[in-house]
This record gives structure tokens, sequence and C-alpha cells, in this order.
């Protein structure tokens, strides 16, 4: 007699639709993680996505939980609008760094200063993508955009923002790491990062946010591969991973 | 063990990435075969070494990939 | 003059260079991001300021900061990031500040979607920003219009002390048109002795603001924008009347419907319908008295208005007419754009109902 066992196969978390991302896209691996994560929470009848102005926009298309859509940049107000008037709802934003870090930069910075309850995924791929490869606020030196199109240069363009570490400086963050799914480990420490996240958020810890550093092959102009490749040897150097702030740890470890 | 590795064919976008996660080296872009989107799919070409780890279908961005491991009663793990 | 092919967005952002601007200051948005990324590289070597800024809100406060200094400055956008601007072209207009603004409309509301529109007609010519005011509002229908009317923008901001949006879509924007380049030399420059750019030698101080906490002042302020914008209305209003003389109908449309409705015109003159076209160029001052002058006419049945919106050129069509002939209306919205064949069919059916 045989016994199967299903290794892996695709989560209920995610709707039974195609994306629209292209080929090797890392926002299709967190959207992943992140339907997986709240099917084994149990979280999918109570979540809800706050979908940005960029590739993601229609990641309420993809998984399986509700979702609003927010203005370019305005997620973590929309994502408080929600979560203080029904705080027993699991709110999550997704936003990229066209969204979080340049025009939602203070929109961020207050829901974090303020400790809103909801989870912050910020996808930093280091340029914009749905508009076609404009240098974003995370990109990095010397990497080709088509407003920077000799290289960003930090004498007119200033050197990229790191986002965890400068809004960990905030007493309302309490939970920030940098995670990345370039390759398996990484993607399971990322996994785990996010069940962390979604697990302090139901305790009502205060802000809890992931940064995954991401490629965007196609704006890049690398295969999917390559991609992985560069992020591990040029972004992670720059921003990297591991936990930033974890008020959490520290109480343990009193 | 037998490993079973199935992939939706006409869902692959042929990244490559499953390729590039396999322990064994066992996976590859199918470059006789286009699906519908005009891809070259991912295909296994040995499947009696896969190891069913599963990491292809873990990282595989449109979750084209399902890994089974079939085990004949009595077998050791 | 050489013709040269050019893509919409690029001709706009080059025509701009050679007009004298020398500061821009955008952000991403579909469909006009060739503006910014070809500003990013020839603003720069033309000796001018490009910066993307991290907002559309950002960026007009740039070009508030570049124009008030008296730079000739600029900013683009697409409809969501205009609405982002309007209370930084509020604060242009209430502060006298020249600047110049392209919008490349998409259809809406909303976040909506990359497709051409018309429907931001309201938001330019009656609510640039909060409170009373406007801007003056170029509408080009060809690529060729735009790169011209790019200069009249830049005059008439210095001329008038005035923000003047370049309303055009995205059609316009994204596909290329032989052009020729009429005008080799900077628009006019023109004396700016009340920007703040550092106290004159006698101790003089310039402070822009448009903040008058005394009302009667703020009054005062606002009858002497009014009395400036008589004049514009008296001095500066364009359009372009086509087979308007001794027609059965007119059709009223604005930028690229002008130019389908000037194939709908075609088919409607085999089927024996003279329809004349009457585009406005300027959508604020709006040509009311020469719209009224040609639907005067006895031979005229109707004014048929039609807009990639649900009709908001009607409205000064029907301000223009004031009841005195039948002003229908015709259009397609949500980024959808009206056919020919359709147009014409609604012509006919207009003038069947008027008789």
């Amino acid at each position: 007699m045989t016994m199967t066992q299903i290794v892996y196969e695709r989560s209920k978390g995610l709707q039974d639709v195609e994306t629209h991302y292209c080929p090797g896209c890392h926002h299709g691996i967190i959207h992943k993680l992140i339907a997986e994560t709240l099917s084994e929470m149990n979280l999918l009848d109570i979540a809800v996505g706050i979908c940005p102005v960029g590739c993601a926009v229609l990641a309420g298309n993809y998984i399986n939980c509700d979702f609003v859509e927010a203005a370019h940049g305005r997620a973590p107000a929309v994502a408080t609008g929600i979560k203080r008037t029904r705080p027993n709802l699991l709110v999550f934003t997704y936003q990229g760094d066209g969204d979080l870090a340049s025009i939602g930069a203070g929109e961020i910075v207050h829901a974090s200063m303020r400790g809103e309850k909801f989870t912050t995924i910020f996808i930093n791929n280091a340029i914009y993508g749905m508009t076609g490869g404009q240098m974003a606020p995370t990109t990095m030196v010397g990497q080709k955009a088509t407003t920077a199109q000799s290289g960003r240069d930090p004498r007119m363009h200033g050197n990229p923002i790191r986002m965890a570490e400068m809004l960990s400086t905030l007493g309302g963050m309490a939970y920030c790491e940098r995670v990345c799914v370039a390759d398996i480990p990484n993607l399971n420490r990322a996994r785990r990062a996010l069940k962390k996240a979604f697990t302090l958020q139901l305790q009502g810890i205060g802000h809890t946010f992931l940064e995954f550093l991401s490629t965007c092959p196609t704006n890049w102009g690398m295969s999917p591969v390559d991609a992985g490749k560069w992020l591990k040897s040029s972004m992670a150097l720059y921003y990297q991973l591991g936990v930033i702030k974890d008020i959490t740890a520290k109480e343990e470890s009193k | 063990m037998n490993a079973e590795v199935i992939f939706n064919l006409n869902r692959c976008k042929g990244c490559g990435l499953c390729v590039s996660v396999c322990p064994k080296q066992v996976l590859r872009l199918d470059e006789i075969v286009t699906n519908v989107k005009g891809y070259h799919p991912a295909a296994i070409s040995d499947q009696s070494s896969c190891v069913a780890c599963g990491n292809c279908a873990r990282i595989c961005p449109d979750s084209v990939i399902t890994v089974k491991k079939h085990k004949i009663e009595g077998e050791p793990a | 003059m050489k013709k040269e092919l050019w893509k919409g967005n690029e001709a706009i952002a080059e025509a701009a260079i050679r007009a004298g601007c020398r500061a821009y200051f955008g952000y991403p948005i579909t469909p006009q991001n060739e503006i910014p990324e070809y500003m990013s590289k020839y603003m720069p070597e033309a000796g001018g300021v490009f910066v993307q800024a991290e907002s559309e809100l950002a960026a007009i406060n740039m070009v508030y900061g570049a124009a008030a200094t008296g730079i000739r400055a600029m900013t683009s956008s697409s409809s969501p990031g205009i609405s982002l601007k309007q209370e930084g072209i509020s604060y242009l207009l209430a502060s006298n500040l020249p600047a110049v603004i392209v919008n490349m409309m998409r259809g809406g509301p909303g976040l909506g979607t990359i497709q051409p529109s018309q429907a931001d007609y309201f938001q330019a010519t009656r609510s640039p920003g909060h409170g009373d005011g406007h801007m003056i509002v170029l509408a080009p229908n060809s690529i060729q219009e735009a790169v011209d009317l790019v200069w009249n923008a830049f005059e008439l901001a210095d001329k008038y002390l005035t923000p003047v949006m370049l309303l055009a879509d995205g059609m316009i924007g994204q596909m290329m048109e032989p052009i020729v380049w009429k005008r080799s030399q900077p628009a006019t420059e023109v004396d700016k002795p009340w920007a703040a750019a550092g106290r004159e030698g006698d101790g003089k101080t310039h402070f822009v603001t448009s903040l008058r906490l005394q009302s009667a002042q703020n009054e005062q302020f606002v009858y002497a924008l009014e009395k400036r914008y008589a004049i514009i209305e008296r001095d500066e209003v364009r359009y372009e009347a086509s087979g308007c003389e001794g027609a059965d109908l007119i059709i009223a449309a604005f930028g690229t419907t002008a130019r389908i409705a000037a194939s709908a015109a075609r088919r409607l003159e085999a089927e024996g319908i003279k329809a004349g076209i009457f585009r406005p160029i300027t959508l604020w001052p709006f040509p009311y008295d020469a719209l009224r002058r040609l639907a005067d006419q006895n031979s005229v049945k109707a004014v048929l208005t039609v807009e990639m919106s649900l009709g908001q050129m009607h409205q000064d069509v029907r301000l223009a007419i004031e009841g005195s002939k039948p002003t229908p209306f015709y259009g397609r919205t949500g980024g959808m754009v009206p056919e020919p064949k359709a147009i014409a069919q609604k012509a006919a059916e207009v003038l069947r109902e008027v008789k």
C-alpha cells in the first residue's frame, strides 16, 4: 500500500488566479508566504490587507482575504483607520519602496511613531516597477534608473534610505526585521518573521514592520536568478538582513 | 520513496528560480516546449533523483509546482 | 524647417527646455513618465535643475519655491497627481507666481486607469485649487500644438504672474508625430523685481506669501486677481473653428477629441450634413463669444459637445449658448475613447430630432 504525503502544494491562502507579475518577481513569492502564514494561523477570515500603488496594486486579487486599495503612500493612514476602528481584524499593509519611502514617508513615520497595531510589509526592490524603472529612495548608489540614467549619484540624489533602521528609532515600533526570499534559508527565515509579526499584532504589542529586500528583474535588466544574486551580493551589504528592533526580545532577556 | 513533482505547465513563466534552488540539480527549463504564454516551462529531468525537498515548489512565485512523496507501507522513512 | 519625429511627452519636455525653463520637479505617474525621465537627463545638461520629488505634492512646492525666487519652473503629472498639486496651485495663484503645470489626463476618478480622458476639465477651469482664482488652461490637440503652446505657457505665466496648465491626455503624451521647431529662442524673459532672491542693496525685502489675515485686504487682493482675469479674458482667448460658417451643426470639442470629431465631420459630409468643429484652445479663458456668434447663425440647428467625460466643457458650451439653441452631449468616459462613427451617428440623430 502506498501512502502519499503532499510536501508542497499551492496555498489555500492564494486565490486561484494567475498574477500579472513578471517572471521571477519576488512579489509572487512574498504573496505566497503571506497567504501560507495567514492560512496556517487561521487568520484568512479576519485579515484585511491594504494594497499600494505600484506593481502590487492588484494584490487584492491574489491573496484570499479582504483588501482595501490605498492612494499612493497612504496605506499606513488607511491601516490606522481600519485597525483603530476594528481592532479585532488582522491588518497588514503591503507597500513598495516608492509607496512607503517616497510619497508615503510621512505616513509611515507617524504610524510607527504612534505604534499603530498593524503590520507593515515593505517590499524594497530599489526601483519603481509599475511605472517603468525610475529611481526610488532605496535605489543603490551607482544603480541606473530612468530618472538617474548615469546611476544614482549621492551628490545629486543623496544616499539611499534604510527605512527599517530609521523607523526603529521611534518608540512605537515594536518589532522590525529585514528579510528576503532570494534563497530557501532566507525564505524560511522570512516566513518565521511573518508569523512573529502577525502573532505580535494579535497580542496588541505595537507596530510591526518587515522589510523584504526583493528583486525586480525587468527594471534591473537581469534574469531572475541573476537578480537574486545581485540582491545578496550588493543590496544585502547596504541593507543588512536580520532583526533591527524587537522589544519582546529585550523583555525575554531580563 | 518515490518523489513526484508536478508542474502546472501553462502557468509557468520560465523564470528559472526553481532550477536554481534544486539541491539535486534535476530541474531545467524545457527549451523544446513553449507553453501558452510563450515561455519555456520548468521540467524535471530525473524524477528518480528527486528527494522531494520541496525547495522548487516553495520558491516558485506562481505556485506552479506540487511535490508529493509516495511511500510504500513498511518502507523505512 | 526640418521635420522631426517626437514622442509627445519628450517633445513637451524638450520644448520647455528650449523655451527657457530651468527647473523641473516631478514624480513618476503613467502616462507622463517620459517627461521626468527626459528632464532628468537633459535639464541638467541645459544648466537647469531636475529633482524627482518624493511626491507630486512636494514637486509643486518645489515649483513654488523656484518660482518665488524668480526662476522659470514647471512640473508635470496626471490626474491623481494633479489632485495632490491643487493646494500648491492655489498658493501659486494666490502669490502671483508664474509656473507651468502639465496634466496628461487619464481615466478616473480615483486610481482609475491609464487610458486617456478629459475629465479634469472642471478641476482645471473651475477649481485649480481651493478658493477664488483661475489658471490659464491651454489644450493642444497635437504634439506640434503642444510644443508651440509650451512657449506661450511660459510667456503667459510670466506676463500675468499666474500658473498656466498645459492640459492634454495620454494619447498626446504617448504617440509620436512629426513636428517642426518653429521657435529657436527662449520665451521672452521678464523682470521679476518681486522675487525673493535676496534683499536688494537698499535693504528692501521681498516676502512671497498668500497669507492676508485682514479680510478686507484679502478681498482687495482677490478683486485685483479678478481685474487681471478680465484682461486675460479679453486678450488671450484662443480657439480654432473649422467649417462652422454656414454649418448645419457645430461640434464643440477640445484636444484629441476634436481630431476624432473632425473624422466624424468628414463622414457627415458624405451624408450631406455640414458639421463644423469648434475647438477651444484656451479652456480658461473660454471662447464664449466666438462660440455664441457662430451658433447664432441661422443655418446652425444645434451645438453638440463631445468629450471624454460625463460632460464638463459641456457646461461652458451651455453658458455660451444660453439656451438659444439645443446643446446636446455625447461622450465616453473612464478611459474610453469615442469613435468617429458614433459621433457621426449622434450628430445625425440630433439633427433629426431638432427638425
